[in-house]
C-alpha cells in the first residue's frame, strides 16, 4: 500500500504568471479511486501533470511515501484525454509497449499482453492499426498499456471526455471493474460530477481563482456497481441525485465569491 | 462482469458508405491532352510544318528508340543510359539522407544547431545546380564524385526541412505517454520521435527525388559518357533531334515512375502518416 502526496504544491508556469494552483495538498492511497471535478480552467489537468511528473512544482513536492518524483515514471502511468496512443504500432504492439522497454523477453511479453487485451475484451482486435479502432476501443487500448507497466497508480486525465454517452456510461463500469481488479490507485480527472460520483472513493472539488481544493467528500455509490447493482439504478437512486445535486451547487457557488 | 463483454459489440467503428458508381467522364481529359498534342506533333511533322531537322515525327522518335535500345548510342545503349543516370541520382540520394535526417533532427531539437545549420540551408535551397556546377568542378574535378555532389546538394535541403518539420511535431502527449511507461531518452527518440518523423520524412525524400532528377541533366554535362543526360547533350551537338526528344521523353516518364514509387513505398512503409 503506497501514497501518492501532493504536498503543499503551487504551480505557476513563469515567474510571473499568477500561479495555477495555489498551496494543494491531496493525498490519494493506491487502494483509492480519487476524481477530481471542477470547471475548466481550475487547474484540474495541471494537477495530474504534476502528479505524472510531466511538470514540476513551483513550490511544495510530490512524493510516494517520501520518495520525490523527479518526473515521469512507470510506476505513475498516463491515460490520456485523447489516448495518445502511436499510430506506428497495432493494438498488441501498443499495449506491449512498456515490456518492450524494459526488455522482458518476448515470449513472456506476448503472454502479458495477451492477457491485457483479453481483460479489455480486445483479443480480436490485437493486430489491428489503431485509426481501424473506434473511441472506446482506443481508449481502452490506452488503458491496456498504462496498465502494462504495472503501475502503483492509473493518472486519468478525462479518459472517457470524447465517447458517446452510451459507450461513456459502459466504459464507467468497465472502470469500476478495472480498478477493482488492478490494485493500483487511481486519480481521474473529469468534467462531469455524475461520472466521479459514481467511480471514486473520494470526489475532490477544484474552484478556480485562487485555484483550491473547497471540498473532498468520500463517496461509495461504485461500491453498489462491484455488488451487483445496474448503473441505471445507482444513478437514479434519490440519495445519488442528491449528492449529485449538493456537489453541483458547491462548483457553482464559487462562480459568485470570484 | 458481463458489463466488459458487452462492450465490444457495441462500438464497432462502422465502414463508410460507399460513394455512388457511374463513370466520370472528366477523368478522360488528361488522356484527350495527350492525345492532341501527339497528334498536333504528327501532323506538324507529316505535313511539314516544321522541318523534319528540328521536328521529327512521333515514329520517327519510336524508332530511334528502338535502334539506340538494341544498338546503342555514343556507345551505350538506352537502358545503360538510365541505369548511369538512376545509379548517380540514388547513389546521391543515400549520401544526402545519411547527412541531412541528422541535419534535420539538430535543427529541430536544438536552437544552437538551428543557428548553425539553417543559414547554409537556406541559402543553398533556392540555388540553381547550374550556378555551383562549375565551382564543384574546380574544386572535386570531373569525375563521378562531382556529378553525384551536384544532385545530392538539391537533395539535401528537402530532406533537412521535412526532417526538422517531422521532429518539431512529433505530438507532446505521445511523448509524455512514453515517458510515463518508462522510456528513457534514446528509447523516446528510437521509438517515438522517429516513427513520429518518419510520414515527413519520406515525403521530403519523394520532393528530393523530383529535385535530383531534375539536376540530373546539368551534372551530367560535367565530362560524362553514360547517362540520359550525357545521351541528350551529344546528341544536340550533330543535330540528332530524335534522340534529344528520346532523352527527354524518358527522363519525363522516369520523373512519373519515380514519383509513383515513393508514393506507394510511402502507403506501404508509412501507413500511419495520414492518422498522426
Amino acid at each position: 500500500m503506497y501514497k501518492l502526496h501532493i504536498d503543499k504544491v503551487t504551480f505557476a508556469y513563469g515567474p510571473l504568471q499568477p500561479p495555477v494552483l495555489a498551496d494543494i495538498g491531496l493525498s490519494i492511497g493506491s487502494d483509492e479511486f480519487v476524481a477530481v471535478v471542477g470547471r475548466s480552467g481550475s487547474g484540474k489537468t495541471s494537477l495530474l501533470s504534476l502528479a505524472a511528473g510531466f511538470l514540476k512544482p513551483t513550490k511544495g513536492r510530490v512524493h510516494i511515501d517520501g520518495r520525490t518524483v523527479e518526473g515521469p515514471s512507470a510506476e505513475r502511468a498516463v491515460v490520456f484525454q485523447d489516448d495518445a496512443l502511436f499510430p506506428w504500432l497495432t493494438a498488441r504492439q501498443n499495449v506491449g509497449f512498456a515490456l518492450k522497454l524494459k526488455g522482458i523477453p518476448k515470449a513472456e511479453r506476448e503472454r502479458r499482453v495477451a492477457e491485457l487485451l483479453a481483460h479489455v475484451d480486445l483479443a480480436a482486435c490485437a493486430d489491428k492499426a489503431i485509426w481501424e479502432l473506434s473511441g472506446g476501443m482506443r481508449q481502452r487500448v490506452g488503458i491496456a498499456r498504462a496498465l502494462a507497466a504495472d503501475p502503483e497508480f492509473l493518472l486519468m486525465d478525462e479518459p472517457l471526455g470524447a465517447l458517446d454517452a452510451l459507450t461513456r456510461e459502459r466504459m464507467q463500469e468497465f472502470l469500476l471493474h478495472l480498478w477493482q481488479d488492478s490494485g493500483a490507485g487511481v486519480l481521474l480527472i473529469t468534467h462531469s460530477i455524475e461520472e466521479a460520483l459514481f467511480l471514486a472513493t473520494r470526489v475532490v472539488v477544484l474552484a478556480p481563482s485562487p485555484r483550491r481544493i473547497v471540498a473532498d467528500i468520500p463517496v461509495t455509490f461504485g461500491r453498489r456497481l462491484l455488488q451487483g447493482d445496474t448503473s441505471r439504478a445507482i444513478k437514479s437512486d434519490p440519495a445519488f441525485v442528491a449528492a449529485r445535486e449538493r456537489l453541483r451547487d458547491l462548483i457553482e457557488l464559487q462562480d459568485f465569491e470570484v | 462482469m458481463s458489463t466488459i463483454e458487452d462492450i465490444a459489440g457495441q462500438d464497432e467503428p462502422t465502414a463508410p458508405a460507399p460513394i455512388s458508381p457511374g463513370f466520370d467522364w472528366v477523368r478522360l481529359v488528361p488522356l484527350l491532352t495527350v492525345f492532341a498534342i501527339i497528334t498536333l506533333w504528327s501532323l506538324a511533322a507529316s505535313r511539314g510544318w516544321v522541318s523534319k531537322v528540328f521536328l521529327p515525327s512521333p515514329l520517327a522518335v519510336l524508332k530511334s528508340a528502338y535502334q539506340v535500345s538494341v544498338s546503342g548510342f555514343a556507345d551505350s545503349t538506352l537502358l545503360q543510359h538510365l541505369l548511369a543516370s538512376l545509379g548517380r541520382v540514388f547513389g546521391a540520394l543515400a549520401a544526402s539522407i545519411v547527412v541531412a535526417v541528422p541535419i534535420g533532427a539538430i535543427i529541430a531539437s536544438s536552437r544552437i544547431g538551428r543557428g548553425i545549420f539553417d543559414p547554409i540551408v537556406e541559402f543553398l535551397r533556392p540555388l540553381p545546380p547550374l550556378a555551383y556546377l562549375p565551382l564543384i568542378i574546380i574544386w572535386f574535378g570531373i569525375g563521378e564524385a562531382s556529378k553525384v555532389l551536384v544532385i545530392g546538394l538539391a537533395m539535401a535541403p528537402p530532406i533537412i526541412i521535412a526532417t526538422a518539420a517531422g521532429v518539431r511535431s512529433v505530438s507532446r502527449d505521445r511523448l509524455n505517454a512514453a515517458r510515463s511507461l518508462g522510456a528513457t531518452r534514446s528509447q523516446l527518440l528510437r521509438f517515438v520521435v522517429l516513427p513520429s518523423a518518419l510520414p515527413s520524412i519520406v515525403t521530403g525524400i519523394r520532393i528530393a527525388l523530383g529535385a535530383g532528377w531534375s539536376t540530373l541533366v546539368a551534372a551530367e554535362l560535367v565530362a560524362a559518357s553514360r547517362g540520359l543526360g550525357f545521351m541528350i547533350q551529344s546528341a544536340a551537338t550533330f543535330l540528332g533531334t530524335d534522340v534529344v526528344i528520346l532523352g527527354i521523353a524518358v527522363i519525363g516518364i522516369v520523373a512519373i515512375l519515380l514519383e509513383l514509387l515513393m508514393r506507394a513505398l510511402e502507403r506501404r512503409f508509412v501507413p500511419w502518416s495520414t492518422h498522426l
